[in-house]
């Protein structure tokens, strides 16, 4: 047993509103200059649609990931010998049509137009040319459905389903769609770390967090087509890769990364998850279907005091142990059993989990009007799970590899914790009838009660449980802290240079 | 640590200084400073921002997390903010900033040369504006680019001049400004207003403007709109949200109804459109659009006939009886005809008590009314009414308990006559849907008169079971059963509306009337604009306000109708209204309700016949009726009667007049009133209204600050360019109303460029900006101190400066600082002593004129001497004061002494505050002039504090205070509620260390002790307040005259206007057969086709209004154009394909954006989401010469519907932003083709 803790996430998609804030947050912060302009470390995504950089989903396109190869996981993109024949074209390197080529406005116009016969107005510019530019794509081009016949209709989830199905999506009566917010996974089988020729990405000891070195990158941008969730991205400007670094100057600090806290949907979680790192290679040679009970599986339980113990052997803070056992992450993830890694058959281990959405009732054309299912012998106030608009097959291509079991579970359980709510808050659901549904689903009323208050009345301290990070021990191995404290910020700051 | 084999990518710190490069980013995050802030921007937000500060720049904001929590078991409040707010840092330093004062080219080089050729700046302007060459020469140009940088000196010394002729001209009222919702940054709304109001200028409302203001509000609950805080609906056990999509609009509440489902609560989310609210549904209902009423009439239709009729919920009608005007009786009026036929009957008046002996002399008498007590099996005369509020000799009985209002015995009141009649007579019902009437039985009781006459009444309640179509066994056209779908309000009628199943509607109407019963009433509806925008939106309010009010839900936590359209609630009022409106140095107030004033000046009324074209009513509407006819006459007609105000007031200047009367003989201020009126009465001085289009009666000075008055408000944005600014425009329209008016003077042509002189005031180069003379570069909300409160929460959050204004911009507070000091500056020469001005003001809501004119006087004219002209009684009051423009600028800084005096209030209550402004002029912080002392507020954060201190909801103090004084008329205890918070004094400062929660006030109809959540009438329900209405309590029934005319005094169930009927494409269907119809497809003379679409401009995603929109990061995040959404058939049938650029086009104008195509659209509407600039991105139309495109309010004209002018009596009496028609524009139909060619 190798003991690694690391920083996990949990996103409960049911209560995400689609708004983008995170989105921004962290563009403010870390991608609002040169070369990074088409950045989006953050995105959030329309579900169905093809997302950003468009497509990203389709492996056959971009070849991210690890495939199993005789038993043998490999890289989908390229090996390390590979790369050598790949240095000046990647084949599988997303372009500038896959994200979208950035642009302002001639916003000076309107200041400067000399008196003319008609209105000035502020023409599109591109921010890489500095040419009038034609917009035709975005980072969020498909939100809320937009051209859906070109985006929603060739979301590559909907491979699962049958040419009737998918049609059925586009219909009232099942007409349908969710948000999908994305950030790196910082995965605990990191393709994009593999794949480095300059070992540029690692992903730090004591938290797990992905990073690329911006001293140590060299440009071969290999990461960029090996990571299957494409994010990862080539600044242009500074001819390195920059990625998602989950705010670890915030972290170092106390605070949550940037679009953690401004989540006004309330819907992220972040906390320690102790893992068995030895086990890594082993879980993800598993076949598709296993593959999220075995990713589940390398989780261990900090309240073990075996665990507890190899933690400590290995190096791990027992504040940080003691972190892991108020995670609730741990509690989404494994107590619970709701919240499920993203497309877990890239096999890159992701350590980002969602907790699938519950939607609409799908309606039935009854002549000329529209009616909803409803089972009148039931009299379900909350309707059957398989009822719902977004097809189970579509949540599991997402979030189960194919695997419709654990999507199902994950909504029959928030549905049961709903109705054992209604019948304390109500009542005309029966205590009979919560406490039959709890037990369908594997839990309990104590289970629900912690689920429902988790979900619903988490304070900021509730939802982020940030271990202390111990900066003067790990400053400490470098400097003294306290002449840290005493010369921190003296000194001239030089941006990175290409190459460096 | 140890590294570890096989998995070489994880890595310790073995060599720790490989790690020394992480600085990059810690670098980076690294800041100087925090300071709190939020965005002053209608977006109902209010929420609290750290704006993060690095080497004096802002860098960007985070949300703030630290609001006081509520009571146990709600999630909490944090964080606020959305990804438009996080945006904003992005303005401060862009390419869109309006850094320095510009003005028109063309007006500089006209202003420098007058300037050179007189030495007095008013000669100066007055040689510009009365030639008409030169006057025109600007005008044309507005818009059309030539701005120039000017220097603050010039441009105040035009905006003096400009004044200061237009006062000596015109007068006073011809100046006006335009800012919305002073909610949003109090002290900069009160900053222009306060100005202008000292001068004698014009205010322009916006709630009614905005089309945010419910019309059911005012009359149901006489309240212009209280609401339930976002954390409430946390409380509610069922979600019916309806127009109101949560995650765009309300996105930092929207976790409250997502957190709610997981306790439990039932979310119905009905929208047309696969709104993006509707993830968050249990049950998606895909209503048609516009349909929302037709669905509540029938909800009620099953919940009166299951859980108040076949079983009495005993919760349901004990509230029912207590909180609303259900047992009060009606009088029927006999039909006339009848040929040998059995009498029928339409319901009248409610009858007064004063006609039945027992009540004969009692006070205001008109003014009180009757219930069927069974105790006395008699009609009693309950407290509480209008009558009793206004009650000067018999005082403390306006509450809501149950007794008489003459002896105090006990009322046990009866809703029903179903088993007590004396007999049922058959009623007289509109189904206007079909056009018909039905007829109905009704049981009635029969009652003698105090003058020995018998009248037929009944109860409202057995009205109410009549109108729904409730069958009790009683004779006449009732419904057999749910399936009947030929009489309304069935299920199965509903169906031909909404598009949605009986089955459906019923399960719902169950699950409501059940989840009410079990929980006491938790039950919410969320509704927004996109109900509250269509034309007969009262309507559709009112249905889904009964079905809360049939089951118990208002006045309850988790219960009743959460209105969120725009940030209305100012909480701090009382101080808040006195500063803004100058009331502390003046006695009266020009508040003019924007949308009649629009209307008028911007002569859109002329581009229309007969309303009723498109609105229906009764048919056979007699001779003098007020539901036919033109609605600029009912306007007139509204004017005389003080039922609404209308600026400029006369045809001459109200100073002017006031120096006339004076030279009459006139001494004391009651006998220049009285020749006022005589003057008018015989025709010698007319109002303004009446003849709109004479030069002495435009408007000419026009201020906008904090909106964009000339875009995203303005609806008929062409007719705006056209009549006001006189520059070019994209409208085609046909003027109609020649033949069709007749109170009102029709000169041709119309007028075009009205306006002298347009300024704005902003930070960014909106549209607004773009087409005005003056842009004065605006401090960001990150630049200056402010106040911002909000209906979605119960804090009061500052802003404030994280840096100080850039480049040379100033706090709006500064600006009109600066420009009254100039005014008075210049003024001081031509009016060196102080002036009188004759005021009118309307009769007003929570005064006495409530109960002026009393059961249907007003339907009567004084004009045509059908009543005699008595101010503030049959026509508006007249008031003359007295304005000092040498000293305005001093007036401006200083809290004057009336306010001290008179005390303050709002909303009906009043407090003394003596030694709360003593205090505050004895402060540091005081103007010395004249010899006196008063609080300064020069400073933008001393007008924060003066706010604060002389709140009720800051200062519990005086919410004891204000409550004590309550108690005194309504007769029961009051101020306890205040006792727990009577020690809160809250400063700016204590507001930037952390939000501070509002406290109980009694002009707030919620509580919110212990951390409870804010509910509204929560107040009137357990402290027995009465509602502000004719009853004091929640109408069901409204008997206002007009509202019987209408036949909307039930309620009721009227069809949408037809897009030809409505005018939107008289003459653009003309190039397109067939293009009238909806949907239909039609050629367009070789040009591509083109199709007939409803056209909703709903809020959107990436925008609050128009700002953000045009932000590097929200036109990023969306298509870098507002598009227009069309569904994915529609489009198909057009060869339109995702992205293509589109022309959409009316009579009104054009609008030139991309598609986005989507089957989340339905066939049959497009969507372009509320408020797309014209200033980036839009080419030119092909269709219109090749003139550049506008916006969507190209596409929209202001419609106003003629009965929510009716006023004097009770609720419906006017209010700044409470009463009036509504800019309502959601019925309006577009034209959609492929744009031939592009072209910028």
């Amino acid at each position: 047993m190798d003991v690694r803790s690391q920083i996990s996430m949990v996103f409960h998609l049911d209560k995400c509103i689609g708004c983008h804030t995170c989105s921004v947050a962290c563009k403010n912060v870390w991608t609002d200059r040169k070369g990074t302009e088409y950045m989006w470390w953050n995105n959030v995504e329309t579900k169905p649609g093809t997302g950003y950089p468009a497509l990203w989903e389709d492996q056959e396109k971009f070849s991210g990931g690890w495939e199993l190869v005789g038993g043998d996981l490999k890289l989908r993109s390229t090996d390390k010998k590979r790369t050598v024949f790949n240095i000046f074209h990647n084949p599988h390197q997303p372009s500038m049509d896959d994200y979208y080529e950035p642009w302002t406005y001639d916003y000076q116009n309107l200041f400067n137009a000399p008196e003319g016969p008609d209105q000035p107005t502020a023409e599109p510019i591109s921010m890489v040319t500095g040419e009038r530019i034609d917009i035709e794509s975005g980072p969020n081009w498909d939100d809320d459905l937009g051209g859906s016949p070109v985006y929603a209709e060739n979301d590559p989830n909907l491979g699962s389903l049958t040419e009737e199905q998918r049609q059925q999506l586009f219909a009232v009566e099942r007409l349908v769609f969710f948000y999908f917010p994305r950030i790196c996974n910082h995965c605990l089988n990191p393709s994009c770390v593999a794949s480095c020729p300059s070992g540029a990405l690692h992903k730090r000891g004591e938290d797990g967090i992905v990073l690329v070195d911006q001293k140590r990158c060299r440009a071969w941008r290999a990461c960029v087509a090996a990571c299957p969730y494409k994010k990862v991205f080539f600044n242009w400007h500074t001819g390195k890769s920059e990625k998602c670094i989950l705010c670890f100057p915030r972290l170092e600090t106390g605070q949550a990364p940037a679009c953690f806290h401004s989540c006004v949907g309330r819907i992220r979680y972040l906390g320690v998850l102790l893992y068995d790192a030895a086990r890594i290679e082993e879980v993800a040679r598993h076949p598709d279907h296993e593959l999220v009970a075995a990713h589940r599986s390398l989780i261990l339980d900090p309240h073990d005091p075996e665990v507890a113990a190899a933690a400590v052997a290995n190096g791990v803070h027992e504040s940080v142990i003691d972190a892991a056992r108020k995670s609730p992450v741990y509690r989404f993830v494994k107590d619970w059993g709701i919240a499920l890694p993203p497309h877990i058959e890239y096999r890159t281990l992701p350590m980002l989990f969602y907790v699938p959405p519950m939607s609409p009732v799908m309606a039935q054309r009854n002549g000329q009007v529209l009616d909803h299912h409803h089972d009148p012998e039931r009299d379900d106030l909350f309707h059957d799970i398989d009822r719902a608009r977004v097809p189970l097959k579509f949540l599991a291509s997402l979030f189960g590899a194919g695997n419709e079991s654990h999507v199902r579970a994950a909504l029959y359980k928030q549905k049961a914790v709903r109705l054992y709510r209604r019948s304390v808050t109500v009542g005309d659901v029966t205590t009979e009838t919560a406490e039959r549904a709890l037990r369908e689903s594997g839990s309990s009323v104590e289970e629900a009660q912690a689920i429902y208050e988790l979900t619903s009345l988490p304070t900021f301290e509730d939802r982020f449980v940030i271990p202390p990070m111990h900066r003067e021990e790990a400053i400490e191995m470098m400097k003294d802290p306290l002449t840290t404290k005493q010369e921190a910020g003296f000194g001239f700051l030089a941006g990175p240079r290409r190459g460096m | 640590m140890t590294s570890k084999k096989g998995i070489p990518w994880i890595k310790d710190e073995a060599k720790p200084e490989l790690r020394s490069w992480e600085e990059f980013y810690r670098n980076r995050w690294q800041h100087d400073k925090i300071v709190r802030s939020t965005h002053g921007v209608n977006c109902t937000g209010g929420c609290t921002w750290q704006i993060h500060v690095k080497e004096g720049i802002v860098t960007w904001e985070m949300q703030g997390l630290d609001y006081p929590s509520l009571e146990h078991g709600l999630p909490p409040y944090e964080p606020r903010g959305c990804q438009r707010g996080i945006s904003f840092s992005w303005y401060l330093y862009s390419p869109l900033r309006v850094k320095y004062p510009y003005l028109r080219g063309a007006l500089l080089d006209l202003w420098t040369a007058a300037r050179a050729e007189h030495e007095d700046p008013v000669d100066a302007w007055r040689s510009i504006v009365s030639d008409p060459d030169k006057r025109r020469r600007y005008q044309r140009a507005r818009g059309k680019g030539g701005f120039r940088r000017a220097s603050w000196d010039d441009v105040l010394e035009l905006m003096a001049a400009a004044q200061v002729h237009t006062i000596e001209k015109h007068g006073p009222d011809r100046i006006v400004g335009f800012s919305p919702i002073p909610a949003m940054s109090m002290i900069s709304y009160a900053s222009g207003a306060r100005m202008l109001q000292l001068m004698g200028g014009v205010s322009l409302s916006f709630y009614d403007w905005y089309c945010d203001l419910p019309s059911a509000s005012p009359e149901t609950w006489g309240e212009q709109t209280d609401v339930a805080e976002s954390a409430d609906w946390y409380h509610a056990k069922l979600l019916a949200v309806m127009g109101s999509n949560l995650n765009m609009t309300r996105t930092p509440d929207c976790h409250f109804a997502a957190e709610a489902r997981h306790n439990g609560s039932k979310m119905w989310v009905f929208s047309p459109d696969f709104a993006q609210v509707s993830k968050y549904a249990d049950e998606w209902v895909a209503i048609n659009a516009g349909q929302d009423g037709a669905w509540w009439m029938a909800v009620n239709h099953v919940l009166l006939k299951e859980l108040h009729h076949e079983r009495q919920v005993p919760y349901f009608l004990d509230y029912t009886r207590r909180y609303t005007d259900a047992p009060l009786l009606v009088e029927m009026v006999e039909n006339e005809g009848g040929d040998g036929q059995p009498a029928t009957y339409r319901p009248g008046q409610m009858l007064r008590a004063n006609r039945l002996e027992r009540y004969r002399d009692v006070e205001h008498g008109d003014w009180k009314f009757l219930m069927w007590d069974d105790a006395a099996n008699a009609p009693r005369m309950p407290k509480g009414s209008a009558g009793f509020r206004w009650a000067e000799k018999d005082k403390g009985k306006w509450n809501l308990k149950l007794e008489d209002g003459t002896d105090g015995s006990p009322i046990d009141p009866r809703l029903t006559f179903l088993d007590s009649s004396d007999e049922v007579v058959e009623v007289e019902l509109d189904d206007f849907g079909l056009g018909r009437s039905t007829r109905r039985g009704v049981p009635i009781r029969v009652l003698e008169t105090a003058d020995g006459t018998r009248v037929r009444v009944t109860t409202v309640y057995d009205l109410l079971m009549a109108q729904y179509g409730v069958p009790r066994g009683l004779p006449g056209e009732y419904p057999e059963s749910y399936d009947d779908a030929d009489f309304p309000y069935t299920p199965a009628w509903a169906e031909q509306y909404t598009g949605m199943g009986r089955d459906l509607l019923i399960r719902f109407a169950r699950e409501w009337g059940r989840t009410a019963e079990l929980t006491g009433g938790k039950c919410t509806i969320i509704i927004g604009a996109g109900i509250n925008h269509w034309y007969h939106a009262n309507l559709m309010y009112r249905a889904g306000i009964h079905a809360l009010m049939f089951c118990g839900c208002v006045g309850v936590n988790g219960g009743g109708l959460a209105h969120y359209v725009g940030q209305e609630k100012l909480a701090p009022g009382e101080p808040w209204g006195a500063l803004a409106f100058g009331k502390d140095w003046v006695g009266a107030t020009r508040l003019q309700n924007a949308p009649s004033w629009h209307y008028v000046h911007t002569d859109q009324w002329r581009y229309e016949r007969s309303f009723t074209d498109y609105h229906t009513v009764p048919p056979g509407q007699p001779e003098g009726s007020m539901a036919r006819g033109h609605t600029m006459d009912t306007q007139v007609k509204a004017v005389r009667s003080g039922w609404l105000p209308f600026f400029p007031q006369f045809d001459r200047s109200s100073i002017e007049v006031v120096r006339e009367a004076r030279a009459a003989g006139c001494e004391t201020d009651r006998e220049v009133v009285d020749w006022v009126v005589e003057q008018l009465r015989k025709g010698a001085l007319r109002f303004a209204v009446e003849d709109p289009d004479a030069p002495e009666n435009w408007p000419r000075v026009w201020f906008i600050w904090r909106g964009n008055a000339l875009m995203a408000s303005a609806k008929g944005h062409e007719y705006f360019l056209k009549h006001y600014l006189g520059t070019h425009h994209n409208e085609v329209s046909e003027e109609l109303a020649e033949d069709a008016v007749e109170e009102v003077e029709w000169r041709s042509p119309a007028p075009e460029g009205k306006m002298d002189l347009v300024v704005d005031l902003n930070f960014r180069m909106d549209t607004s900006a773009l087409y005005s003379d003056v842009v004065l570069p605006a401090a960001t909300w990150y630049e200056k101190a402010d106040l911002n409160s909000t209906d979605l929460h119960s804090f009061i959050h500052p802003l404030s400066k994280a840096v100080p204004p850039c480049w040379e911009s100033k706090s709006d507070w500064q600006i009109f600082r600066a420009i009254a000091e100039k005014f008075s500056e210049v003024a001081a020469r031509r009016f060196p002593e102080p002036v009188e001005d004759l005021v009118a003001v309307p009769l007003a809501h929570d005064s006495a004129a409530e109960i002026a004119q009393p059961n249907g006087t007003g339907l009567s004219d004084w004009t045509k001497g059908e009543v005699e002209a008595i101010p503030g009684k049959t026509m508006p009051g007249f008031k003359v004061v007295r304005r000092d423009y040498k000293n305005l600028h001093r007036q401006y800084c200083s809290f004057g002494p009336q306010a001290r005096e008179k005390g303050l209030g709002a909303h009906g209550t009043h407090y003394p505050i003596e030694d709360v402004y003593d205090e505050l002029a004895a402060n540091g912080h005081s103007e010395r002039w004249d010899a006196a002392r008063y609080p300064s507020v020069r400073e933008d954060e001393d007008a924060c504090n003066l706010i604060l201190q002389l709140a009720t909801v800051t200062n519990g103090e005086l919410a004891w205070r204000s409550y004590k004084e309550l108690e005194e008329k309504v007769g029961l205890p009051l101020a306890h509620l205040a006792e727990k918070s009577r020690n809160v004094r809250v400063s700016y400062k204590d507001l930037q260390c952390q939000p501070r929660r509002l406290i109980n006030s009694p002009m707030w109809s919620g509580l919110t002790e212990n951390g409870r959540s804010y509910s509204p009438f929560t107040y009137n329900v357990e402290a027995l307040v009465p509602w502000r209405t004719l009853t004091g309590r929640q109408h069901f029934y409204l008997d206002h005259p007009v509202y019987l005319q209408y036949g909307e005094h039930l309620p009721t169930y009227k069809p949408k206007p037809l897009p030809v009927h409505y005018g939107d494409m008289r003459i653009s269907a003309n190039g397109h057969p067939g293009a009238e119809q909806a949907g239909a497809v039609s050629g367009n003379g070789g040009g591509p086709p083109a199709m007939t679409l409803n056209y909703l401009t709903p809020h959107g995603k990436w925008h609050i209004h128009s700002t953000y929109g045009d932000n590097q990061r929200m036109t990023t995040l969306s298509r870098g154009v507002e598009p227009f959404w069309i569904n994915d058939r529609d489009a198909a049938e057009l060869g339109i394909a995702d992205n293509d650029w589109v022309e959409v086009f009316n009579d009104h104008g054009v609008v030139v954006t991309r598609a986005a195509v989507s089957a989340r659209i339905p066939r049959g509407i497009s969507i372009q989401y509320h408020s797309p600039e014209r200033t980036y991105s839009v080419p030119l139309s092909p269709l219109r010469g090749n003139r550049r495109a506008g916006g969507h309010n190209s596409l929209t004209r202001t419609r106003l519907k003629p009965n929510l002018m009716a006023g004097g009596y009770g609720q419906f009496t006017f209010h700044f932003n409470y009463w009036g028609p509504t800019g309502c524009n959601r019925d309006t139909h577009i034209l959609v083709r492929k744009l031939p060619e592009l072209r910028w």
